[in-house]
Formats: structure tokens, sequence, C-alpha cells
């Protein structure tokens, strides 16, 4: 697979390392009332569709950024690459 | 009808004219005590034990494919009782006994053949851990020996033992293991499940779950409606598009594990043999091919084939331990959709929804399996209670922190 990195252009996905689903960025607060039943959640529970799966991809052969690739697991086609910090980011969080 | 070698001869003095399919092919009933959703291996298992262990009568399993066109016809057909952990050890030891009874019990031939399996050590520390492991198999009931170099080289002189990055070191050997003719598995428990009653549905999907007032009533399919007292999921590699039909999210995500055969050879290889220091393992099936495998492609995917990274990482790992191998050619590879748990173990147990019950998450180790998983799915949906070997497989092992994890690299599916 090649995926398109927004900085660096396209790069063999064997450079990267697999981090999971994307939803690992939005970790939760862990002084909510609710913080042990969320964290299970967070920790163990996945959604694993069959489709389009927004997923954390590490570029640990290369420039070290966190991306966010929207690939469809049927197809292992990839449509959306964006940098991990500009989506933390658009979710209103400061990195 | 009954299998054995003089009716073969009587059907060849008669032209082959007396032999039946071998399971019927019905219409499903409106309503069934069990429903059974997946006739793989384990599905298959499950039901047949139902009926033969707790006399039950109305069974029916429920494939959306054909019998045999799963997973169970897509590993690479190894059966051992090697784990190291107390919730896992007894459980696939259990399955190994059953194993080597199967062939008489379901009056099929299942081609089994413990023909052995090895793991090789290539470091002092992995002999330790290898150790460790033999003690616990031994605790258990199992078989376990540790093999000297020396030896290894003795019974398998092609081995690269003096390989100057991973040199061979020993090796655990557990000489009961070996492999099974998959779709024989697939086959001969339908058959004889079939025998007893079962109602094997194949072309059938489950398209929905009726549920009311926290129950399961029954499934919704391609054929329509079908009632059933407990409905049993069964169906690893596609559990989470099964369960998400019941709106549950489970600590599992789907990947791809790619596995290869080559050309056929004379024989050459008597046994399984394992690399220790990659992931890669390997036996030869009786037409001659090497049956061989490594690791995942490391990403969720339901698409059944993989990348060529893990081709080449898989066909470096058969230079480093067989150099002999390197003027074979490729004949097939393909890919296998795994149920990747958060702890690289099964789960067998009740869901929150009563009626509904849950068995998946069995990685790649599903195969090897397949005989104790039907066992303990089935005691657990007649008697609602778990089997004494798989209480360890429940849902809440993850919140309760009573994870088992034999590889030791906590929540991330795509490491174990």
């Amino acid at each position: 697979m090649i995926i398109n990195h927004p900085i660096l252009g396209p790069r063999d996905s064997a450079e990267f390392t697999y981090m999971g689903d994307a939803a690992l960025l939005d970790r939760p607060d862990w002084q909510a009332k609710d913080a042990l039943a969320q964290f299970i959640n967070y920790g163990y529970l996945r959604d694993n569709p069959a489709g389009p799966h927004q997923e954390l991809w590490y570029h640990e052969q290369g420039d070290r950024s966190f991306l966010v690739v929207t690939r469809d697991t049927t197809t292992h086609e990839i449509s959306s690459v964006k940098l991990a910090n500009d989506v933390a980011r658009s979710r209103g969080r400061s990195t | 009808m009954r299998y054995s070698g003089l009716r073969v001869i009587k059907e060849a003095l008669t032209g082959h004219k007396g032999w039946k399919p071998a399971w019927r092919d019905v219409a499903p009933q409106a309503q069934y005590d069990y429903i059974v959703i997946g006739g793989g291996g384990h599905g298959l298992a499950t039901a047949y034990y139902l009926a033969r262990n707790h006399g039950a009568k109305k069974v029916a399993v429920l494939e959306k494919g054909w019998i045999g066109g799963g997973n169970v016809g897509r590993n690479t057909t190894i059966v051992r009782s090697n784990y190291l952990l107390d919730g896992n050890e007894p459980f696939y030891e259990h399955s190994l006994k059953l194993w080597e009874g199967l062939e008489q019990d379901i009056n099929y031939n299942a081609m089994i053949s413990q023909r052995g399996i090895l793991n090789l050590v290539h470091s002092d520390a992995q002999r330790d851990a290898f150790t460790r492991r033999g003690n616990a198999m031994i605790l258990n009931g199992a078989d376990a020996d540790l093999l000297s170099t020396e030896t290894i080289q003795k019974r398998y002189p092609f081995l690269n033992v003096h390989n100057a990055r991973f040199p061979i070191k020993g090796g655990l050997a557990q000489h009961r293991g070996g492999t099974v003719r998959h779709d024989a598995v697939a086959w001969g428990y339908a058959r004889a499940a079939d025998q007893l009653g079962v109602d094997i549905i194949q072309n059938c999907e489950v398209t929905g779950f009726r549920i009311e007032g926290g129950k399961c009533l029954g499934v919704e399919t391609n054929l329509g409606y079908i009632g059933g007292g407990k409905i049993a999921s069964c169906v690893a590699g596609s559990s989470g598009r099964l369960m998400a039909k019941a709106n549950m999210r489970l600590p599992i995500e789907s990947h791809v594990l790619q596995a290869f055969v080559s050309e056929g050879l004379k024989p050459v290889l008597p046994g399984v043999i394992t690399f220790g220091a990659g992931h890669f393992y390997c036996s030869q099936s009786d037409k001659g091919g090497l049956v061989f495998g490594g690791d995942l492609d490391g990403y969720n995917s339901y698409a059944q084939r993989g990348n060529l990274p893990v081709v080449e990482d898989v066909c470096e790992g058969a230079m480093a331990i067989f150099p002999m191998l390197g003027r074979v050619r490729l004949l097939r590879m393909w890919g296998g959709i795994m149920d990747m748990s958060m702890d690289g173990s099964p789960i067998i147990d009740r869901t929150h929804i009563k009626s509904l019950y849950f068995n998946g998450g069995w990685c790649y180790g599903g195969f090897k399996a397949t005989p104790a998983s039907g066992w303990c799915y089935a005691h657990l949906l007649a008697t609602d209670t778990p089997h004494e070997f798989a209480k360890a497989y429940r849902f809440d092992r993850f919140e309760k922190g009573w994870m088992i994890d034999e590889k030791g690299v906590g929540n991330n599916p795509q490491l174990h």
C-alpha cells in the first residue's frame, strides 16, 4: 500500500507502524465520573467496521509524524490522509 | 451410512452407486432450540457436541456460504497444545485429546497426523522461556520435550543450525502435535452432526437479530425469520460485523493473515517446524506442498488477501532456517480474516443480551481449538455455565484485569 503523506508525498506503508483505530486520539477525561467505563471502552472495545475505517499510522521510518488514514478495510483503498495533529486541533485540542 | 474399509470395497465392486450425500440439504424450520450462526469448524463442532453430549434435538447451523468455504478451509492445518498460561493450556490439551479420538468418534478420515511440532530456540533467554512453557505443558498433562542442538541436527539435518544471526540453540518439541486435513474436519463434523439430526443450512446469511426486552428471540436471514431458544454466534473473522447487528462492540479487531503453499516436493519436512527468531511456521502436506505462514499484515482488514511486504518477510524467515528451499517456487497464497482479540485469547461466553451467546476472538489459533471450542461452547449453551476448561474465556476479563496474554504485548491486537 502507498500512503500519501500530507508533507512527504507518497510513501510505502512498510515505513509506517500501524497504531489502530483513530478513536484512540480521543482519550477520555480521567476525572470524569464514569472514567473507568470510558477507559474500558477506550482501551478494549472497537467498532471494527467492514468498510471505511479511520486509523492511526505512525511514520516510524520517516518523519515520526502520526497520520489519520481513512482506508476501506474491504479493499485496502485509501481515501484520505491527514496529519493526526491537524485532526486533533480541528476537534478543539491544543495539540 | 457408516464409512469403513469394507464399505469402500463393496462400493468399488458395485460401481460406487451406493454413496449418499454426506449431509442433508434442508430448508430451515420456523423454530429451533439452538441456532448456531456460522458453519465453520467451530460452529459444526458446537452443533455436533450439542446433539452428542447434551442430547439437543432441534439444532440448526446457518452458514452464509458453503460448508468448508471459510477459515476452516483457509488455515495451515496445525494442531498442538503448547501454551503457557493456565487459562489456555488445559483447554488446548483437551482439544488435542479430542483430535486424537476424533476420527473414530465421527467416523470420518480427517487425516490426523501426529507428526510433531518443533519450536526452535535461538537464544539463551528463549531457551529459558521455552523450558518454562514446556514445564507448564507437562503440569497440565500435555507432552513437551526440550531438544538439544545435536538432537535437532540429527533429526532435521537440513536446518541451518549455524545461521550467523540466529543460530539454532535447541528447540521445544511436542511430539503429539501435528496436522489435520482441514476440509475433512468441516465435512466430518457436518456429516456427524447431520446424522444426529442437526439441520445444516447453507447459503443462509443472518441479516439481523430479533431482540425484544433484552432477549434474543431469533434471527432474520435471507431465507426469512428463524426463531431460536438460544442463538449462538460462531463466526470468528466476521464477529465484529455480525455482532454489530446486535449493537455490540467487541474487544476484537479483524486482521488478515496470509498463508502459502509451495509447489509439490518429495517428503522433506518431517513435522511442523517454527522459526523462533522471526515469525515463520511450516509443514508439508501429504500432497507434497510446503504449507507455511508468518505474521499478520498488521492492519484492520476484511479483504481475504494480503500485501507483498509480508510475503517477503515470511520467505526470508523460510530462507533463514531452510536454505535448501531457495529454489522452491510458491504455488498459491491467500489471506484469511482473523478475529484478533485484545489479549490474544478467545471468548466463549454469554452476552448481555439474554439467549445470545458468543464464540470468537480466536486470533490465528482457531483451527487447533476446533473440537474443544465446540465441546465447551455446547456445554455453555446447554447448561448456561461455562465449561471448566473455558471459564477464563469471558467477556469481562478486560475490565476485571484477568487478561490471558500469552505474548505479553497488551491490548495491541495486531501484535498477538
